[in-house]
């Protein structure tokens, strides 16, 4: 008998506004100037703090961070398109999202450099703390989205971002497959930054597209511009329609380019050509996304003058602020480690205080 | 007041549970229409149906990272790994997330998750289910780690593992499942997790045990005292972790003896921590070495051989007496 073809599939790419600024008006999202402006801000917002927190960090002020720089469309986008009821499920490269959902940079410095008191956000936020092992937070998304269709709040789904690196994790496989079983309302998106730290996309996956990993487990996927901040809010309003009206998960691959290093631990000139991050910095996010703005005539060179002085002072004053606090609790692990009190652990926290009180005593006592 | 076996008073927690509270839901493999490969969860799918008695694919690290975040979004699920030699799929979750979101975020979040997995051998099954490996799980701090004994204590365990506000990773002595019937109230009972059980007091030599050791332990225990006309002390650990060390300590105190019967391999296990906990707040109160029976340090031989290698009556009566007469 001859084969029969019983299926056949195909991958989109969804582009509005390209690296030269033409725009495709058909597919242009409507979107009021408040909402243009703020998502503007907010990416050039967490290309300061990027560039403050770096110098931070050489200057031995904070600890490792993951820049985002290069990656703000691809983030901002689609957290423009969530509500507050919808569930912020992140990796650890997604500051301009947290910002928009209500972060503070102080919070984003005290929690880079070494405090938990920097994860401040509720569960009332909807937002979930930084998960660093790549992929992990994957399965939360989807366990909360099983619990907001169980509850009936049919306006809530997750939203959960992960880099191309992330897609080979068994977690990210298990996690879709269960999504697309339970028709949960999870919008998976992959930020393709195209470097796991030095591992390229073409090393990670022999798939054409990130985008087709959706195929194999019936969902939607769709190949993005993730530099096109257009783009990106329209593909994520699309897909949280569909979870909000019951209709299951999408997968998002987000095509953009990580333009400064994995952390501040690593140097991507050993791995990485010059050019291509030459190539990659044309097709900047941001000033792209300044042009459309401009030729919407809601922005111009004062404008942006004023904002990036505002935005200068704000960090200016978060690093005062967050550099004031030094009254740590020391012995705070012991009060979260479990809901109620236990001996043992109470004993040992005597234990660490008799400790700190004798090594204080002793330098008092060598500086005398 | 019915006469029960484990399976069915482990059931009578989640019904209950389930129909007080309807945050509670269970998931696993073969968990809903099937009722559990053990039927712990018999009968559940067809009265709670299969969105709160969820069967899943065959995934355990999905299983458990998709029940962290249930608890995150307020639901209260009770996840089965089907036997525990499966679980290391998930221990990246347990250590990475569920362990720490109450540590990470100074008490904003948590997960209030048990994860249930029969564990322990002499079943006569095939590789990777008769393991005990309860101090892997124990050495994670943010996980508490409970182990029952009998119908009663397991029931009131797991109703209490399930209303707690931390991850509980709780460990069923398959051996125990059917092993023998105990009377367990339809009332509601609960045990406090963290707390040590006396199961007879004794002056004259401290046994300490936990989960399916506590049968043979009791059995060498009475015989021992026929024999000798001494009296020992039996505790039951209940708690693994956080572990309930002041209570030993005090009965330790009191005997100057001290035998520790543990079915997982001798070294880095529960039974040096008790040691350690000896040592530390006990030494001088002890009149002999302390006695640990436990299984070897092997990977864990098929079952044609397990049975010399799990502790039993005679190897923990045999302890018994050597430190009675040291």
């Amino acid at each position: 008998m001859p084969l029969q073809e019983i299926d056949n599939f195909s991958i989109s790419y969804l582009q509005i506004l390209d690296e030269h600024g033409n725009l495709d008006d058909e597919l242009e999202p409507q979107l009021s100037d408040d909402e243009l402006v703020r998502v503007y801000r907010s990416m050039v917002l967490a290309r300061e703090a990027d560039k403050r927190m770096l110098m931070l960090q050489r200057q031995g002020r904070i600890g490792t961070f993951a820049p985002c720089t290069g990656q703000e469309a691809a983030v901002c986008g689609p957290t423009l398109a969530m509500t507050k009821k919808d569930w912020f499920v992140c990796s650890f490269r997604e500051m301009p999202g947290r910002l928009m959902r209500g972060e503070t940079l102080l919070q984003v410095f005290l929690f880079y450099n070494g405090y938990e008191e920097g994860n401040t956000m509720p569960p009332s936020s909807r937002t979930l703390p930084i998960a660093i092992p790549v992929s992990s937070q994957i399965p939360h998304a989807v366990g909360i989205a099983y619990a907001m269709k169980y509850r009936g709040e049919k306006d809530s789904a997750a939203v959960v971002f992960f880099g191309d690196g992330g897609t080979s994790q068994g977690d990210f496989h298990e996690a879709l497959n269960f999504a697309s079983l339970w028709q949960a309302p999870v919008v998976f998106i992959c930020q393709n930054n195209h470097w796991a730290i030095s591992i390229p996309r073409n090393k990670q996956s022999r798939s054409k597209t990130l985008a087709q990993k959706a195929i194999a487990y019936d969902m939607p996927g769709i190949q993005v511009d993730g530099n096109d901040v257009l783009a990106m809010y329209k593909a994520t309003r699309e897909a949280l329609d569909r979870a909000h009206a019951g209709d299951g998960p999408t997968l998002i691959e987000a095509v953009t380019y990580r333009l400064s290093m994995h952390t501040t631990a690593d140097d991507p000139k050993k791995y990485r050509p010059e050019e291509e991050v030459q190539e990659w910095w044309k097709r900047d996010p941001v000033p792209r996304f300044r042009l459309y703005l401009e030729r919407k005539n809601i922005w111009n060179a004062a404008l942006q003058e004023d904002m990036e002085t505002e935005i200068k002072s704000e960090v200016d004053a978060a690093v005062k602020e967050f550099e004031q606090i030094t009254d740590f609790k020391p012995d705070a692990p012991f009060d979260y480690i479990f809901g109620s009190e236990h001996a043992e652990i109470e004993e040992q926290r005597a234990e660490f205080l008799a400790a700190s009180e004798a090594r204080l005593l002793n330098k008092e006592a060598a500086d005398a | 007041m019915p006469k029960m076996n484990m399976v069915q008073a482990l059931n009578l927690a989640l019904d209950q549970e389930m129909s007080a509270d309807d945050s509670v839901v269970v998931i696993g493999e073969d968990v809903g229409v099937d009722g559990g490969v053990f039927r712990v969860t018999d009968g559940l799918y067809d009265k709670y149906g299969e969105e709160r008695v969820i069967d899943t694919p065959l995934a355990e690290s999905t299983i458990y990272g998709s029940a962290i975040g249930m608890a995150l979004a307020g639901l209260r699920p009770v996840a089965e790994m089907q036997f525990s030699g499966f679980a290391y799929f998930m221990l990246a979750q347990l250590e990475s997330h569920a362990s720490r979101f109450r540590s990470r975020t100074q008490g904003l979040w948590t997960v209030p998750l048990v994860v249930r997995m029969p564990y322990g051998g002499a079943v006569r099954a095939l590789e990777h289910h008769s393991e005990s490996r309860e101090a892997t799980f124990a050495h994670f701090p943010g996980v508490k780690v409970v182990i029952p004994s009998s119908p009663r204590n397991a029931r009131a365990l797991l109703t209490a593992s399930i209303r707690d506000p931390d991850p509980v990773v709780f460990m069923e002595p398959k051996r125990s499942y059917r092993a023998f019937r105990e009377e367990v109230p339809e009332a509601e009972e609960t045990l406090e997790i963290g707390t040590a059980q006396v199961v007879q007091e004794g002056g004259d030599l401290t046994v300490v045990a936990w989960g399916a050791m506590i049968r043979p332990t009791l059995q060498a225990v009475v015989q021992v005292q026929e024999k000798r006309g001494v009296s020992i002390e039996l505790i039951d650990l209940l708690t693994i972790a956080p572990m309930d060390g002041n209570r030993i300590v005090r009965s330790v105190e009191k005997t100057g003896r001290c035998v520790i019967v543990q079915e997982a391999p001798r070294s880095f296990g529960v039974a040096s921590e008790i040691i350690a906990r000896l040592n530390d707040k006990a030494l001088l109160s002890l009149e002999a070495p302390v006695k640990r029976v436990t299984n070897y340090d092997v990977v864990t031989p098929y079952f044609g051989r397990e049975l010399m290698y799990i502790p039993d009556v005679e190897r923990i009566s045999g302890a018994i007496e050597e430190t009675l007469d040291f």
